[in-house]
C-alpha cells in the first residue's frame, strides 16, 4: 500500500495496513545497517531536525543514526523547557524550524498532543518521538517489530505489558499497535498505576504478576519511573521489586521461552533482575537495533516514501 | 416610535403562546401581540416564514472587562450577543480586578452605560476577590443592581465560608451562582477522567470533582434556605442530584451549556484546545442524561458559559491552554437543533433560553406578554450556515462548533423595540 500521511503521530489513528507498511519497508532496511558502507541516498538532499523538549539518549541517537542512514542532513536542537517558558511557543518554534527549510520534525515532548499540535501549525513531516504519557508511536513499531522477527507472526501472540502503565507512552502506542495486529494484551500493574478505564483500550487488566504473565508470549517490562509523579502513591522499589519485577525464578513459574523486552533504560534490580536483562530470553538490545530499521521507514515513509524513491 | 412585527410565527412561553400574527410594539414595550392588528406603525417589518421569540438570556457570560479587553470588552461581547439573538447577558465577576465591591460594580456600570449593545446584568464576587475567604458586602452589592453572587470560575472551598456567605445572600434574598468543582480532585485535570484521560494521557477531571460538590451546596442550600443556581452541569450524577433536591423542595435551579448537550468527550481525542473547557466534556450518557433533563425541566436554563480567550492563550500545547469556549454567537442554534431532533417544542426552547433565566434573574424579560420590554428575536429555523472562525463578531475565536454546520439564523435582533442587529440578507 502507499503511505499517504503527513506525520506520524500515533499508532491510534493508523490501520493495520498501514503498521503492515511501516513493518515491512522496516524490514527492507534493516540489511542497510549490515552493510559495510551503512548508508542508503534516499533522504539525500532532506534535513531532519530533531526537536527534543525532554531529555532522551537512545531515541535522539537511533533517530539521527536512522536519518544519517538514509542520507539525511541531521540537526538536533535540545531544548530545555525552563528556558522555554520565558520565550517562544512550541508553534513559533517549529515555525522557525520550518522556515530553515527543514523537512522533517521529529519531535519528543513532555506534553500529551504536542505532536499533533505541531503537525496542525507546520507543513513539515512530524515525527512523534514521544508526547507526555500519550503515544511513543516509533517504539512500540520497533517493539512490535522485534517481536515478529522473534515469533513469525502478532497475531494471537499473548503480550504482557507490566509497569507503571497510567504514565506510558510506550504502553499505550503498543496497546493500540498490537490489538490492531490482533495479539492479546494485558497490562500489569500496581492499581493505583493502572489509568481508569483502560480495558476500554481492549486489553485486560491485572495487578498479579504472576497471573499476568502465566502463559504468555511474551513480556514488555516498563521502566519503574519513580523520579516522575511524585503525587501519586507508590510502593517502594524493593516492594515493586518482589511483587512486579521480572525475575528468572517469576518467568520460570509462568512459561518457557518467554520474550523479554524492554523500552529502555532499565533500571535493573527495580523492574527487572540482571539475569533476566542480559539472559537468553532478553531481546533488549535488538529492540536497540531494529529501531534504527523501524526509524529509518517511519522517516522515508512520511518524506514522500515510493512516490520520492526514484 | 411604534412598530409593527408582522406574520410572524410567535412564540412565548410566558403565555403559552405558539401562533402567526403580528407583535406592536410602543415606546420600547410590547403592546400587543395578536392577529390582524392593525394600528399606525412608523415602522413595519415583515417577517413572514420568520419564528418570533422573546430574546434570549443568558445568565452566563464572561465579558472579561475590566482587565482582558485583549479577549473580550463589553462592546464586543454583546454586539457577539445581538447576532446571537442574546438581548441580556449576566456578566460574570471573575474579571481582573474581580468585582467584588460597589466601586467597581460601578465602574463597570459606567462602561455598560457607554458601550454595551444588549442589556447587561451583573453578578459580583460572593467573596473578596474571588478568593473565598472574606464573604462581600451583599447587601450593598444589591441595592446597587446586582442579580446574583457567584465566585464563577472557582467554587468556594471552605465549607464555612460558604455557609456564611449563603446565610448572607438568604438574608439579602439574592441568587448564588454556584461553580461546583472540589479542586482537590480535579486539580491539574485536562479532560474527562476515564476512557478519555487515558488514552489522551492527560490527567483527569472526575465527575466526584463537580457532584460532589454539588451536594455540598444544596445541602447549604437546604440549611440556609438560600436559593442557589447551579452553573454549567455537565454529567447524569449532577442532574440526579439536582432532581432530588428539588423534589425535597430546596430552592435550586440548574443550567447547562450548549457544548455539553451538543458534544461528547470523543470530540477531543485530537487535543483540539477550542474543546477544552472546565468542566469537561463528558460520556454519551452524560450527554443523554442532560438533553432528558432539558426536556424534562430539571435543568431550567440553557446558558453559554462564554468564555473569550486569545490564539495566544489556545495556540499552545494542549495541558497549557486555556479552559473556555465561546458560545454566544452558537447558542440558539445548537438549542434549535433539540428541536430538530424532537426533544424540546419551540415552546419548552423559549423557556430554556429566555423564561426561565429571567425568573431565576428576576427580571422583565424573557417573555412577549404586553407591558415586557420589546426584546425579540425573529429567526430563520430552517436555514443553515456553517460556523468558521472568521464569520465571529466576537474578539476571540475559540469556538468548539467551528467547521460545523448549524441550523437556524438570527435575521433580526431588536432591543427595546430597536433594531440592533440585522441579517443582510432580511430587506428593509
Amino acid at each position: 500500500m502507499i503511505w499517504k500521511r503527513k506525520d506520524l503521530l500515533g499508532l491510534e489513528r493508523l490501520s493495520k495496513a498501514e503498521i503492515e507498511t511501516i513493518l515491512s519497508t522496516a524490514a527492507s532496511f534493516k540489511e542497510v545497517s549490515t552493510r559495510e558502507i551503512k548508508k542508503v541516498p534516499a533522504l539525500r538532499g532532506k534535513t531532519v531536525v530533531n526537536l527534543f523538549y525532554e531529555p532522551s539518549t537512545r531515541t535522539r541517537m537511533s533517530f539521527e543514526v536512522a536519518a544519517k542512514r538514509l542520507s539525511a542532513d541531521v540537526i538536533n536542537v535540545a531544548i530545555e523547557t525552563s528556558s522555554v517558558r520565558k520565550g517562544e511557543t512550541l508553534i513559533d518554534t517549529g515555525r522557525n524550524i520550518e522556515a530553515l527549510k527543514a523537512d522533517i520534525i521529529v519531535m519528543r515532548h513532555s506534553s500529551s498532543g504536542a505532536a499533533a499540535i505541531l503537525a496542525k501549525k507546520v507543513n513539515a513531516n512530524v515525527v512523534n518521538a514521544g508526547d507526555g504519557w500519550h503515544e511513543h508511536p516509533t517504539q512500540a513499531l520497533l517493539d512490535i517489530f522485534t517481536l515478529k522477527e522473534k515469533t513469525g507472526k502478532i497475531k494471537g501472540l499473548k503480550v504482557c505489558i507490566i509497569g507503571d502503565i497510567a504514565h506510558s507512552r510506550v504502553a499505550r502506542s503498543n496497546i493500540w499497535g498490537l490489538t490492531k495486529l490482533g495479539a492479546e494484551v494485558t497490562v500489569c500493574a500496581p492499581r493505583l498505576l493502572i489509568p481508569p478505564e483502560i480495558e476500554k483500550m481492549g486489553v485486560k487488566v491485572s495487578d498479579d504478576a504472576d497471573k499476568a504473565i502465566k502463559g504468555v508470549d511474551a513480556v514488555n517490562v516498563l521502566r519503574m519511573q519513580f523520579e516522575r509523579d511524585e503525587e501519586t502513591a507508590f510502593p517502594q522499589r524493593l516492594e515493586y521489586f518482589k511483587n512486579f519485577g521480572i525475575t528468572r525464578e517469576r518467568l520460570s513459574k509462568a512459561g518457557t521461552s518467554i520474550i523479554v523486552m524492554h523500552p529502555g533504560p532499565i533500571n535493573r534490580g527495580v523492574e527487572i533482575s540482571s539475569e533476566v536483562a542480559d539472559g537468553a530470553s532478553s531481546v533488549i538490545l535488538e529492540q536497540v537495533t531494529n529501531g534504527i530499521a523501524v526509524r529509518m521507514a517511519v522517516l522515508f515513509l512520511v518524506a514522500g516514501g515510493e512516490k520520492k524513491k526514484t | 416610535m411604534r412598530v409593527l412585527v408582522k406574520n410572524s410565527r410567535i412564540i412565548d412561553a410566558s403565555q403559552n403562546l405558539d401562533k402567526i400574527g403580528d407583535i406592536f410594539i410602543e415606546s420600547g414595550k410590547i403592546k400587543n401581540v395578536g392577529k390582524n392588528i392593525s394600528p399606525n406603525a412608523d415602522k413595519i417589518i415583515e417577517a413572514s416564514g420568520k419564528i418570533a421569540i422573546p430574546g434570549l438570556v443568558d445568565m452566563h457570560v464572561h465579558l472579561r472587562e475590566p482587565g482582558r479587553e485583549d479577549k473580550e470588552t463589553i462592546e464586543s461581547g454583546t454586539l457577539a450577543a445581538a447576532k446571537g439573538g442574546i438581548t441580556s447577558v449576566l456578566a460574570m465577576p471573575n474579571t481582573e480586578p474581580a468585582i467584588d465591591c460597589i466601586d467597581s460594580v460601578e465602574r463597570v456600570k459606567e462602561i455598560i452605560k457607554k458601550n454595551a449593545k444588549v442589556n447587561v446584568f451583573i453578578a459580583a464576587a460572593i467573596t473578596k476577590n474571588r478568593a473565598g475567604r472574606e464573604v462581600t458586602e451583599v447587601k450593598k452589592l444589591k441595592n446597587h443592581g446586582v442579580l446574583a453572587v457567584t465566585d464563577d470560575g472557582s467554587s468556594v472551598d471552605d465549607t464555612d465560608i460558604m455557609h456564611r456567605a449563603l446565610c448572607a445572600a438568604a438574608k439579602e434574598k439574592i441568587l448564588v451562582i454556584c461553580h461546583c468543582e472540589d479542586k482537590k480532585l480535579s486539580a491539574l485535570g485536562q479532560v474527562n477522567k476515564g476512557f478519555t484521560s487515558t488514552r489522551m494521557g492527560l490527567r483527569g477531571i472526575s465527575k466526584e470533582s463537580e457532584y460532589n460538590r454539588i451536594k455540598r451546596d444544596i445541602d447549604l442550600a437546604a440549611k440556609t434556605g438560600s436559593r442557589i443556581h447551579i452553573a454549567h452541569v455537565s454529567c447524569r450524577e449532577s442532574v440526579e442530584i439536582i432532581a432530588k433536591a428539588k423534589k425535597r423542595g430546596i430552592p435550586v435551579t440548574a443550567e447547562t451549556a450548549p457544548h455539553y448537550f451538543s458534544f461528547d468527550e470523543s470530540e477531543i481525542w485530537g487535543f483540539d484546545t477550542n474543546k477544552k473547557m472546565n468542566p469537561p466534556l463528558r460520556c454519551a450518557d452524560d450527554v443523554l442524561s442532560l438533553k432528558q433533563a432539558l426536556a424534562e425541566g430539571v435543568i431550567d436554563a440553557v446558558a453559554s458559559d462564554h468564555a473569550p480567550h486569545t490564539e495566544n492563550e489556545k495556540d499552545v500545547e494542549f495541558d497549557k491552554a486555556a479552559f473556555g469556549v465561546t458560545g454566544l454567537e452558537t447558542e440558539l442554534s445548537a438549542c434549535i437543533k433539540l428541536v430538530e431532533e424532537g426533544l424540546l417544542d419551540w415552546l419548552q426552547l423559549t423557556r430554556l433560553i429566555a423564561y426561565n433565566p429571567a425568573s431565576i434573574l428576576g427580571i422583565n424579560k424573557g417573555s412577549l406578554r404586553p407591558g415586557s420590554d420589546a426584546d425579540i428575536v425573529l429567526v430563520d429555523a430552517d436555514k443553515k450556515w456553517r460556523v468558521t472562525r472568521d464569520g465571529f463578531v466576537s474578539k476571540s475565536k475559540n469556538s468548539c462548533f467551528i467547521g460545523k454546520t448549524l441550523r437556524g439564523v438570527v435575521e433580526c435582533t431588536i432591543l427595546n423595540g430597536q433594531i440592533i442587529y440585522k441579517n443582510e440578507s432580511i430587506p428593509g
